[in-house]
């Protein structure tokens, strides 16, 4: 399918499940945009959405509980210079739409009167996922028996697993964007995901394993190539490992980072620091450093939201601007932001496909999509033998950044020391800290083993929630603290 | 049911949906169903440098129903009030039941112990705080804040909150419990300069059910500039084992880490490092927490749980011994234990304060670490095991030395909590768990 006849499919979709049984035709859309830019408005945009999700879990054997949600809204949001206006409804119905537009541009009073809205015209997205309906796509009983052998296979696998725990969920969610320059756009956004979390006992000690997957796809993803099982295989495989752990070390030191999920380090550290409205409000710790030498020569690091099926990506961002591959650090260089449409104006920038929201209730900011480091040059043997001592993570629970003071943390879930160049002892507990602005010029190599994560990150910032997708190639980091118990 | 509240439209209205609800799932075969159906409406406004920077106005309501055939259970919950989507959500938690597998520990709270008398905790204050005045509040907030410390020249912005809602919770055998609750609040983050090129960002907030129960927002502003500003200058320390004090807000994650492990999923799948821990000593024996949901205008009162269990005074830690779990129905009758009505969480969880202020304690301490801020999820809820990213401030002779960061602090939590000293009396209200500063016997700082 060509990405036009996806966006003009997508749109009237959208349409149809969005305004046509709220009786709302291009008429009434101008007429909630008058409402607005009657007064000092410069920008202002309406975001309707419908998504419905479920989720099925099971443990001890059993699904034994099931939901479903439907959510349907629509949010107006009208900007007057640095100031947002901003109110939603669960209601699409044309009275509640001019209520919230009166609410939202209370912002703005007096002065010039705005030109009216452009002519209503269609934009562009990008076509990198069907319109599937995961919910759909297999029948409820498969669904049970799907993470019925999940959970077997990690029974399976070892005796010593005492707890399987498995979830799958999946959603669709449509949208349509129309703004004040006259663009429409639409998207019909699909997701799944699985997760299987395992414990482990052995002589009375427990220790836990999780993995997981997804994608904007249907869950017939997690029945080819054996994806499911592999999850379970890898749950049991991380719990295992660490049933073998000792505490880990403190202390400041060299530390691999393996390929793929670990790229929450670029996440947290870099991505975060990097989005437009910390830098043009100059809060955080990267303001002002375009241009500046901010990694080793070997790094460059992009946010791409253009990788077709992948958790990250979006045909067309939360405010109808098609997603694209960003260049954030180019051979060590600070080359770009992530940006909105409010804040790239602000700054005088162009919009990077980044303005995203949890939901119609929720207001857009700048946010990352795929975010990854480019492959280098070496093999990662040959990084890991160039470490005397040191620390090999090669799988993170999660992260957490300080935007202003650069500083970040993440919690490694499978971490093993490097000793003489060889993997040695698996170690539990143990925590990377380091600062943002300078951790990648810590990096004293890149693999040539770029890997993207399996399609399980979720970012949170503000109270908002949505789904990204990061990688990295293996990596070694000279002089990070590592944050364990023994001395 | 004792409600003195009069109804008004809004609490009759859901009370309605929660019926039709209950009689849909009746009618589609169901056994038994419960439903919670709320409406909230509030406006937040944020200034920063002295401009308007957002005006939300919020609008939200849900409607969510888990129905039971037998032991089998499914659930659904939609934004749409219509009766048609009212409609399509119940039965689609009717076709999930036919998926799920029979659980016989599922099902409603045993009759006997759901709530009869529903008191008023005094939670219900609606504040009809016009736009304008919000944004002044909220710009004498920040203006305040920068008028504290010449060093603090950037803001993140300053914000007024207001919130009420309405919550019903029904059942079919019977129960109606209505609660109304508002929460308004003030909060201001800013940052500062250190001269160096390093900057820093602190913040502070306040929140109460009552708007009257706020302090100045001027109050507020200060507090946050002046938390901002003592981080400047701040550096890393070198390795070491040390005692660590807990301001009151970051001691609070300790206490949220235990009522985790503690909780009935966590115990009946054997998935915390607490399992089978009743009537051990956790704490030294000076140690009390205790739950106290009807404590008026608290932000974690409850008259009942989220299943319609009755809420009490009850102790969780009694001279430093566990008492307790805290359980729902479900996961009370897979172990074989009865509810302590923490179906939804613990109601006021409160520390029992000890003698000593923050100034006593950091002088107790002497020299080590004051932990203000922590960052990342380093918990590991099976073992215990504890490392998390911190800011804060090296104590020597029993004062703030010079600001800390970019360290981590590790231990295991089963030693953090045998390890004790102090609980201070510097008590925070603002949360549902309220606790003053902890000082910690020893533990690891990883750091230069």
């Amino acid at each position: 399918m060509t990405t036009e006849t996806l966006h003009t499919r997508n749109l009237e979709r959208a349409r149809e499940s969005l305004l046509v049984p709220a009786g709302i035709g291009v008429s009434e859309l101008d007429q909630v945009m008058d409402r607005m830019l009657g007064h000092q408005i410069d920008y202002a945009d309406l975001y309707f959405q419908y998504s419905r999700q479920e989720s099925w879990s099971l443990e001890e054997g059993q699904v034994k509980s099931g939901s479903r949600h439907i959510e349907q809204g629509v949010g107006v949001r009208a900007i007057a210079g640095e100031k947002t206006g901003f109110a939603y409804s669960d209601e699409i119905v044309l009275p509640a739409l001019l209520d919230a537009a009166s609410a939202a541009r209370a912002i703005a009073r007096g002065g010039r009167e705005q030109t009216a809205a452009l002519t209503a015209h269609n934009g562009n997205a990008l076509s990198l996922y069907e319109p599937a309906d995961p919910l759909l796509s297999l029948e409820d009983a498969a669904k049970v028996a799907l993470l019925e052998r999940v959970e077997q296979e990690a029974r399976r696998l070892d005796p010593r697993v005492k707890q399987v725990m498995a979830s799958l969920g999946g959603s669709q969610e449509t949208i349509f964007v129309m703004r004040s320059d006259g663009v429409m756009a639409a998207d019909v956004r699909p997701l799944v995901r699985l997760n299987v979390t395992v414990i482990v006992e052995q002589g009375g000690r427990r220790e836990t394993g999780s993995s997981g997957g997804g994608g904007r796809t249907d869950y017939g993803y997690f029945l080819t190539e054996d994806r499911a099982l592999f999850y379970a295989r890898e749950a049991v495989r991380q719990a295992l490992v660490n049933l073998e752990a000792a505490p880990a070390p403190a202390g400041t030191m060299q530390v691999v980072l393996g390929p793929g999920w670990p790229g929450i380090l670029l996440h947290e550290a870099i991505g975060h620091g990097l989005e437009g409205d910390f830098n043009r409000k100059g809060t955080s710790a990267f303001a002002g450093l375009l241009g500046e030498k901010v990694a080793a020569d070997a790094c460059t690091v992009v946010d791409d939201g253009t990788l077709a099926g992948r958790r990250g990506s979006l045909n067309v961002d939360d405010e109808g601007t098609p997603t694209q591959n960003t260049v954030l650090i180019e051979r060590g260089v600070l080359r770009g932001y992530i940006l909105d449409r409010m804040n790239a104006r602000l700054m005088g920038m162009a919009p990077t496909g980044n303005g995203r929201r949890e939901s119609y209730a929720h207001l857009p900011m700048p946010r990352m999509t795929n975010t990854y480091m480019l492959a280098g040059e070496m093999p990662p043997e040959e990084i890991l033998a160039s470490v005397k001592k040191g620390l090999y993570a090669v799988n993170f629970g999660g992260g957490q950044v300080d935007i202003t003071s650069g500083k970040f943390v993440f919690s490694a879930s499978e971490a093993y020391l490097i000793e003489n160049g060889r993997i040695g002892r698996p170690v539990r507990g143990a925590t990377i800290i380091g600062n943002g602005p300078d951790v990648l010029k810590r990096v004293a190599m890149v693999g040539n083993d770029l890997a993207l994560d399996t399609g399980v990150g979720t970012c949170g910032k503000d109270g908002q929630s949505v789904p990204v997708g990061v990688g990295q190639p293996t990596l070694r980091i000279d002089g990070l603290t590592v944050g364990g118990t023994e001395e | 049911m004792g409600a003195i509240i009069a109804k008004d439209q809004e609490t009759s209205s859901l009370e309605d949906l929660a019926a039709q609800a209950l009689e849909l799932a009746r009618h589609q075969g169901a056994s038994a169903a419960e439903v919670n159906a709320g409406f909230g409406r509030g406006l937040s406004v944020s200034v920063r440098k002295g401009e308007v920077e957002t005006v939300e106005h919020h609008r939200d309501k849900s409607l969510a129903v888990t129905v039971y055939f037998g032991d089998r259970s499914g659930s659904a919950s939609t934004s749409d009030f219509r009766s048609q989507a009212l409609s399509e959500a119940v039965t689609a938690a009717c076709v999930i039941a036919r998926h799920t597998a029979a659980d016989p520990y599922n099902g409603l709270a045993d009759p006997a112990h759901l709530a009869r008398v529903i008191p008023d905790l005094d939670l219900y204050h609606p504040w009809e705080l016009p736009m304008e005045e919000a944004i002044e509040r909220a710009r004498r907030c920040e203006e305040a804040a920068f008028a504290t410390d010449p060093r603090i020249r950037n803001s993140e912005g300053a914000s007024v909150t207001t919130h009420e809602g309405t919550d019903v919770y029904a059942t079919s055998h019977g129960f109606l419990g209505t609660l109304r609750a508002s929460r308004h609040g003030f909060s201001c983050a800013v940052l500062g300069e250190d001269g160096q090129g390093g900057m820093q960002r602190d913040y502070d907030y306040a929140s109460a059910r009552d708007a009257r129960d706020l302090p100045d927002v001027e109050e507020i502003g200060r507090r946050a500039a002046l938390r901002t500003a003592r981080r400047l200058g701040a550096r890393q320390i070198k390795t070491c084992q040390v005692p660590v004090l807990y301001e009151a807000q970051a001691a609070r994650s300790l206490v949220s880490h235990l009522v985790s492990a503690i909780s009935g999923p966590s115990l009946y799948r054997r998935s915390s490092f607490l399992v089978d821990s009743v009537d051990t000593a956790l704490f030294p024996a000076w140690a009390h927490f205790y739950e106290e949901p009807h404590r008026k205008k608290a932000m974690g009162s409850a008259p009942f749980d989220s299943e319609g269990v009755e809420t009490r005074t009850r102790d969780l830690i009694e001279d430093g011994v566990l008492r307790r779990y805290c359980l729902d129905s479900y996961s009370a009758r897979k172990l074989g234990l009865v509810t302590t009505g923490n179906a939804g969480g613990v109601h006021n969880l409160m520390v029992a304060p000890g003698a000593e202020d923050l100034a006593g304690l950091l002088r107790q301490m002497g020299t080590g670490l004051f932990v203000t801020e922590l960052i990342g999820f380093g918990i590991n809820s099976v073992t215990g095991d504890y490392s998390r990213g911190a800011a804060g401030f090296w104590v020597e002779g029993g004062e703030l030395a010079y600001p800390v960061e970019e360290i981590t602090i590790a231990s295991n939590l089963r030693d953090m909590y045998k390890g004790l000293v102090a609980v201070g009396r510097d008590v925070d209200y603002r949360h549902n768990v309220c606790t003053g500063s902890w000082l910690i016997e020893r533990m690891t700082v990883a750091g230069a």
